[in-house]
């Protein structure tokens, strides 16, 4: 009688794991990228990868789908004091998709007061996007990481 | 049956009922629960009209007058029987039902429609034109389209126009002059610009289950279908077509590629890869000197991504308003029926070249039809000024 109980569960257990692992398998979309933590999305204060800088995004408007945007970011130290004349270079894409931004965003112009524009940045799906600044000045080159979902 | 095989039996039907329970609930619960997914794609959420700084004439209406007359006359082509509404029928959603366009001879790719181009910042199916007005000069001075040049089209405004288009643009140029010449040309393009850019799709079954959803707070019961409101569930779920064809107009406007075949007979066709050159130098572009805006307002062009793999073989997302009223579909009329594209993005084959962006989705016959269904819920024919709907009226003798 074990046995047959035995049996019964490990039926039970291979049909669920086969319906559990395709769910899975859909939901992946082929791509191994695991969603962070929801408190690792938002505009910041976001530390670079190296300690170096931190910034926040400042939108003036909501993020939406198929907008161009202008988008200002703060560039700090670690102490939170502003970095001028930083240059910064601007990368993302979807990690769920295999796929970078729709446009090439540049970041052009100082706005003072360790602001910069972040122009012609555009997201042409809802979901996880990736925004990367990779800023150089005289204090060293970091990248910072931002997650947002739109 | 022995014990042992009952209860493995039963083991089995209780697994199959859990599995079965889940599915049904996955697909029955969406559409309640993505009320806002479903908000985005209606009509009600279009954004106004975009301005076009590039064309001074956009929104003056002399010039949609002029510009519908332009898109009716058949004396702009080289055998003086092909018009913009050859291919581009107002009685077929300004567009031909065929899988190739056919002007004076037949070109390598499916007509589009016009319908909400104004919304779009790169036009044609691979973006070379940047612009309404410089996409509709395109045809004009392709051998296969409507196979004529610009100094023809030029003495034809002179000779037949010469009233309106000077009441419209000033002066007409001095036609001895190349530079004149290309600016009538131009103006031929701005005016027919300024009549598409009120050709706008009208209101769905669909939206008006969206608005009536949204007034009473739950899903109307009598404006869709079972099988439509499942499609749309898919459509916002499993099926992944909000990947691409999202927002009210239910395209992104950028060019993915998704393995469509090539069709037989026809040159390979890399799609987009060789369109973001094309449309950086081309001719007419926001920053040509024939622009009326000023180069801080080209930010489409000031941020384009420079050509990568992923262009290659990419085309552009159409609009799916109205799909079921204009098969064949795919950049060549490669499938001639919604099923035919369904089971396309179903299998999810290689591409010809390039990579595809889809992956096998594993939907069942039931699945695709209720697919099918919901598409079928989105045409809502056309919003224009009636008159703008068909040829214009003959002008009054003394004119």
């Amino acid at each position: 009688m074990l046995k047959l109980i035995f049996g019964v569960a490990a039926t039970v257990a291979l049909i669920a794991a086969a319906f559990v692992g395709l769910t899975m398998e859909h939901h992946a979309k082929g791509h191994d990228a695991l969603r962070p933590a929801a408190s690792e999305f938002g505009f910041g204060p976001r530390a670079s990868a190296g300690q170096r800088y931190a910034a926040t995004l400042q939108p003036r408007q909501p993020l939406r789908v198929r907008q161009l945007h202008a988008l200002p970011v703060l560039i700090t130290d670690a102490s939170g004091r502003p970095i001028e004349g930083a240059s910064i270079a601007v990368d993302g894409g979807m990690p769920e998709h295999g796929h970078g931004l729709p446009t090439q965003p540049k970041v052009r112009r100082a706005l003072g007061g360790g602001m910069y524009e972040i122009e012609g940045l555009r997201f042409n799906m809802g979901g996880w996007w990736e925004l990367k600044l990779a800023i150089e000045s005289s204090a060293g080159a970091d990248i910072v990481t931002f997650n947002l979902n739109l | 049956m022995t014990s042992a095989k009952r209860l493995f039996a039963a083991g089995a039907l209780v697994a199959l009922l859990i599995l079965g329970y889940a599915t049904v609930r996955r697909v029955g619960d969406e559409p309640a629960a993505q009320i806002d997914a479903a908000m985005e794609l209606a009509l009600a959420a279009l954004e106004p009209l975009p301005s076009d700084p590039s064309n001074r004439w956009a929104d003056d209406p002399r010039a949609a007058d002029l510009g519908q007359r332009l898109f009716f006359d058949a004396r702009l082509s080289s055998n003086s029987r092909v018009s913009c509404a050859t291919c581009h029928d107002p009685a077929k959603e300004f567009q031909d039902s065929m899988a190739l366009a056919r002007g004076v001879g037949i070109t390598d790719r499916r007509t589009m429609p016009i319908t909400a181009t104004a919304y779009s910042p790169f036009l044609f199916w691979d973006g070379r034109k940047d612009s309404q007005w410089a996409q509709a000069l395109g045809p004009l001075e392709s051998p296969v389209e409507h196979g004529g040049n610009r100094g023809q089209y030029a003495k034809v405004v002179a000779e037949n126009y010469r009233a309106d288009y000077e009441a419209v643009f000033g002066r007409l140029p001095d036609l001895r002059e190349p530079d004149g010449v290309t600016q009538v040309f131009v103006n031929i393009g701005k005016a027919i610009a300024a009549y598409e850019r009120r050709i706008q799709y009208g209101p769905s079954r669909f939206d008006r289950f969206a608005a009536a959803w949204q007034e009473r707070g739950t899903p109307p019961k009598d404006a869709l279908s079972k099988e439509e409101l499942a499609g749309l569930a898919l459509f916002l779920g499993k099926a992944n077509c909000t990947q691409c064809h999202n927002g009210p107009l239910l395209t992104n406007n950028e060019f993915h590629n998704t393995g469509v075949p090539q069709r037989a007979g026809l040159p390979h066709d890399r799609g987009r890869f060789p369109a973001v050159a094309a449309v950086k130098s081309d001719e007419f572009n926001c920053r040509s000197r024939w622009s009326d805006a000023k180069a801080e307002e080209c930010a489409e062009l000031e941020f384009l991504a420079p050509a990568s793999h992923s262009l290659e073989r990419a085309f552009k997302v159409p609009s799916l308003r109205n799909v079921a009223e204009r098969a064949p579909y795919m950049h060549a009329g490669q499938f001639s029926t919604l099923a035919e594209v369904l089971d396309h993005y179903n299998r999810a084959p290689a591409a010809p070249a390039g990579h595809t962006e889809l992956k096998p989705l594993r939907l069942s016959a039931l699945e695709l039809r209720q697919l099918e269904a919901f598409l079928r819920s989105l045409s809502g024919g056309l919003s224009a000024p009636a008159k703008f709907l068909g040829a214009p009226a003959e002008p009054k003798t003394g004119d």
